[in-house]
């Protein structure tokens, strides 16, 4: 493919309002190949409206996007051939079971063998015990992670994933970000939309603070800290926070 | 016409039948209100209804049933439409490399099979309590065809709501004046007695035409014109509706 070497994602000055609400008012940014970009904002910054334009679940108002070479406007049929969306809540079927999930959107992915696609997922996302069951039955991480996989099938160039980790709990947030980190380690391009700072310090090869729909700075994270003054040396105790202390306290339990 | 229509459709059918068939509760409902009805009408009201046809009651009211089915089983459609819109389902599916239109098209037939289900039972139930018919294979197959393209007409209605819905009650809500409309009909009693503004409505609304045509045809008498006006409501009414669920549709998706 000729489409290799450019960005897997290029925006350009998109636009888009609501009736009077003006969401996105000029966006423009790349995501490379192979790495993770955090798209970092608070609730109504237009983080789910940019990630829904370069879906194609939306029109822009103005401006332009590539993803994977080809113009969402344009090529959409492409571009839903590079990309798996996980939306802001896990879209699954609850009635379904977890293995029937993952065989339904291999199928709808036109893939040959299903039943191993979905297997495969279910053991990687340690679901297999659970593949069985509802998904009404399982707990909000093992969802997410269902949906995560989901979104793993067909191995698509790019994944967009809209705040993945929002409603977990400290665990299975880790579960997400080790997952994320997996496949960024596999060469797939992820963005990921997220309001929390750590997780995008934890996971982002680069973060763009999105704000009232503009982005206010773009940089990897040791540029981002040289907007401030340089680093103090301060001498603090060392104490455990509430995260260590509840995650030690679990991990013994189990 | 996308390649993959078919069959995305079809697996689309797949997992939304799986739902009827993992709750049967939404076909018992559907089945027991007319079916009640049906045991009030003929049992309590049905000695003291004078229709002048020569027929037994439950062969009278049996069409008007039918339909009360069909318009109490759609509710059901613009539910499962708004749950997956609501659940973020429908948007990985638009996201995906599918024929998009088949997640609408999945809904419409799993309807038509559901109210069809939904028929059956209530006209065993009406066998049981002494209906008889003198109708031909052609004549039922006609009954037939009349339920599906009213099904179908209904169907598309319901896709409206499902849509566009804020809520699950205003998704289902637009059934009930649906299920009132054949009792403003012939459906239950002969329009002869009825006050003239109601006669008048009650000779020139769709459901009159379509009752007296599956009635002509159960009992084994010529149709007349009824079938022609019957069959060109059933069709008005899926072309008009038609067009306003795909416009409602493309709204969602651009």
């Amino acid at each position: 493919m000729t489409t290799q070497q450019s960005p897997a994602i290029q925006v350009h000055g998109l636009e888009k309002s609501y009736k009077d609400l003006h969401v996105l008012r000029g966006v423009s940014f790349e995501v490379a190949r192979g790495s993770i970009f955090a798209l970092l904002g608070s609730n109504g910054a237009g983080k789910t409206t940019a990630v829904k334009i370069l879906s194609t679940l939306l029109k822009p108002d103005a401006g332009t996007a590539r993803v994977n070479g080809f113009d969402v406007a344009t090529q959409a049929a492409d571009v839903r051939e590079s990309i798996s969306l996980t939306g802001q809540f896990a879209a699954v079927d609850e009635i379904l079971s977890g293995r029937e999930n993952l065989v339904l959107v291999a199928r709808l992915r036109h893939l040959k063998d299903p039943g191993g696609v979905a297997d495969d997922l279910l053991r990687r996302f340690s679901l297999t015990e659970a593949g069985g069951r509802k998904v009404a039955t399982y707990s909000g991480g093992m969802r997410r992670r269902l949906d995560i996989a989901m979104s793993l099938i067909g191995d698509p160039p790019v994944i967009f994933l809209d705040e993945p980790t929002t409603g977990l709990d400290p665990q299975a947030r880790i579960e997400v970000w080790q997952a994320v980190k997996e496949l960024a380690a596999g060469g797939t391009t992820v963005l990921l939309t997220t309001q929390y700072l750590d997780e995008a310090e934890q996971l982002a090869d680069r973060i763009a603070i999105l704000h009232e729909g503009r982005i206010l700075v773009n940089g990897t994270l040791a540029e981002l800290k040289q907007l401030l003054p340089p680093a103090k040396v301060e001498y603090v105790e060392k104490q455990p926070t509430l995260e260590d202390v509840f995650l030690s306290l679990v991990a013994a339990k189990a | 016409m996308n390649k993959h229509f078919l069959g995305d459709t079809t697996v689309l059918l797949g997992r939304s039948l799986r739902h009827i068939t993992r709750s049967p509760d939404t076909i018992i409902t559907t089945a027991i209100m007319p079916i009640a009805m049906m045991l009030m009408f003929v049992y309590v009201f049905g000695g003291a209804i004078r229709t002048g046809s020569g027929t037994s009651y439950v062969n009278y009211m049996l069409p008007g049933i039918l339909l009360i089915t069909v318009a109490s089983g759609i509710a059901y459609t613009a539910y499962r439409l708004f749950m997956d819109m609501k659940g973020g389902i429908f948007e990985r599916f638009q996201s995906m490399p599918t024929a998009r239109s088949s997640v609408l098209w999945a809904h419409v037939l799993t309807s038509l099979v559901a109210n069809l289900v939904s028929l059956v039972v209530v006209t065993l139930v009406a066998l049981l309590m002494g209906f008889r018919s003198s109708a031909g294979v052609p004549a039922w197959l006609a009954v037939a065809g009349i339920l599906v393209l009213f099904t179908l007409a209904l169907t598309w209605i319901a896709v409206i709501p499902g849509l566009s819905a804020k809520t699950m009650e205003g998704a289902s809500a637009f059934s009930y004046p649906l299920i009132f409309l054949p009792f403003l009909s012939s459906a239950f009693v002969p329009t002869d007695t009825m006050p003239t503004i109601l006669r008048v409505f009650a000779e020139n609304q769709p459901v009159t035409s379509i009752v007296n045509a599956i009635r002509a045809l159960f009992a084994g008498r010529p149709v007349g014109d009824d079938i022609w006006i019957a069959l060109a409501w059933c069709a008005g009414i899926l072309a008009v509706a038609y067009a306003f669920a795909m416009t409602t549709y493309r709204r969602k998706i651009s």
